[in-house]
């Protein structure tokens, strides 16, 4: 039984969303895939430590699983349901594309949080090369192995050079 | 994660208030990546959570012409290691943020809670496990005969030899930085050096916080030493690991002669642990490479390991001989 019931209103991808009797324990990441039925962001390892559960609050990328919804009241979260301007398939935001034509994933599970991280990572400027790209995707675990081809399309879409003679994604540092 | 009432406090005093009521059944959540571990993982039962977000503490990041940093304790790790008085005037500080974590982590967490994170032993960590004294009072350590390759190696005691895992705090007690505090009795400023306690027989009581008492604000003096700086961590993955070893080194030389010298090492004890012994060796004394070998070597002075990590002094010295290379420009 929760010791409290409290009313919040989040704002999700453009949408203002009321959650009446919210148990103040709910995570921002559990408000999103059962009351708002937003179930692009993962749920992984619950802890912080895996990335699935990325989403970007005010465009910046942040770990929903260690948010609680009632703290991220007036925040603007952006899920991958809402990451390509007009939505759905016909439009994918450049970044999903990238990782279609560069195969950066195997099963998927982790793919919409590496989408979202990616994300936030172009945003803030530090894909100079492909190994700072590693080091600042390294919040994002993929369990199939697909970190190369990931590099590859998050490099893609950062105009990041893969300088021939330097080294190489498949190469880097593992 | 048991229940709790949540508290959203907007002010400082009110939010004091809370924890110092009690009763023991407050616990403060800023940016919570460490908080809501600790609730998932029911190491932490608190019967109300007090957020310290809608503007109780502030997250601005000065500078003040002398050089000098003041961090509001909500500004988050990414902001401070990405401002320019920060990369360029402590490139410590910003190396050791940079190596914490991962970007998502760093975006959501204070600087405040960062010093105030809990220990990341096994043990502390594993509500399953019997024997820790830090989480449970009385219970024992399983730690000193179990697996303890992260362990501290100083400052420890027979009743816990966990280590503080922030890599941020440990520039800053070689900086000689303080905490500004907000408590029930008033404010006051300590210095960081001084804000963790060693566990003697008392590890559950980690700090010299009393009840309802918050970082405000964290300050590091201005330093010529720190403008010449780097936060040098070893550790078992390249990156989003904590610290087998770190050092914090900052030189401030005069042609060829050192004038100041700050060392500080992180993942070797309950507290980041100044190297007094390095500093005084490289004090006066030419910059060259006899002079930083010599001085490295005092870098695991009164180290007392366990099996399992009886390595670390020698990696101690050699951490710290490295780093002291690479600001000494004697690579």
């Amino acid at each position: 039984m929760p010791a409290q019931t409290l009313t919040a209103t989040l704002h999700v991808n453009g949408r203002e969303h009321a959650l009446p009797d919210l148990d103040p324990r709910t995570t921002l990441l559990d408000a999103l895939r059962e009351s708002l039925g937003l179930t692009g962001t993962k749920k992984g390892c619950g802890l912080g430590h895996c990335g699935a559960c990325t989403v970007l609050a005010d465009g910046r990328r942040i770990l929903s699983c260690m948010a609680l919804a009632a703290l991220y009241e007036g925040r603007e979260i952006t899920t991958i349901e809402g990451l390509a301007p007009e939505g759905g398939a016909a439009r994918p935001h450049p970044l999903q594309q990238a990782f279609v034509e560069r195969d950066a994933f195997q099963c998927g599970y982790c793919t919409p949080g590496q989408i979202m991280s990616a994300a936030g990572l172009i945003d803030e400027g530090r894909t100079g090369s492909p190994e700072e790209i590693r080091e600042f995707m390294s919040g994002n675990l993929c369990r199939c192995g697909a970190y190369a081809n990931i590099v590859a399309a998050v490099a893609d879409v950062a105009r990041t050079p893969l300088v021939p003679g330097a080294r190489e994604p498949e190469q880097g540092r593992s | 994660m048991r229940p709790f009432t949540l508290e959203r406090p907007h002010d400082i005093a009110t939010a004091v208030a809370f924890g110092a009521a009690d009763d023991d059944q407050t616990d403060y959540i800023a940016g919570g990546t460490d908080m809501m571990q600790l609730l998932t993982d029911d190491i932490r039962r608190p019967g109300r959570l007090v957020s310290l977000g809608d503007g109780v503490l502030d997250d601005r990041i000065e500078a003040a012409p002398d050089g000098a940093l003041r961090l509001g304790a909500a500004a988050r790790m990414s902001d401070v290691a990405d401002h320019p008085a920060v990369r360029e005037g402590f490139p410590l500080i910003a190396e050791a943020l940079l190596s914490s974590a991962s970007a998502q982590v760093r975006n959501m967490a204070t600087v405040g809670g960062n010093l105030l994170q809990r220990t990341r032993c096994a043990y502390f960590r594993d509500p399953g496990v019997h024997g820790c004294n830090k989480r449970a009072p009385g219970t024992g350590c399983a730690a000193r005969d179990g697996v303890n390759r992260m362990l501290a190696v100083l400052g420890g005691s027979e009743h816990c030899i966990a280590t503080h895992a922030s890599d941020f705090a440990v520039p800053l007690v070689a900086l000689d930085a303080v905490v500004r505090l907000s408590g029930p009795g008033g404010e006051r400023t300590i210095p960081v050096e001084e804000l963790h306690r060693l566990p003697g027989d008392s590890p559950h009581v980690e700090t010299v916080l009393v009840p309802g008492e918050l970082i405000t604000a964290i300050e590091v003096p201005a330093s010529r030493a720190a403008r010449t700086s780097h936060y040098l961590k070893v550790r078992d993955r390249e990156s989003f690991e904590f610290a087998l070893v770190s050092a914090a080194v900052a030189l401030d030389t005069d042609g060829g002669r050192i004038r100041e010298a700050r060392v500080a090492m992180g993942g070797v004890g309950p507290k980041p642990w100044r190297m007094r012994g390095v500093e005084r060796a490289l004090a006066g004394a030419a910059c060259d490479p006899a002079v930083l070998r010599a001085a490295a070597a005092r870098a695991a002075d009164g180290t007392a390991p366990r099996p399992g990590n009886a390595f670390k002094p020698e990696l101690m010295r050699r951490t710290v001989l490295r780093a002291l290379r690479v600001v000494g420009g004697q690579p």
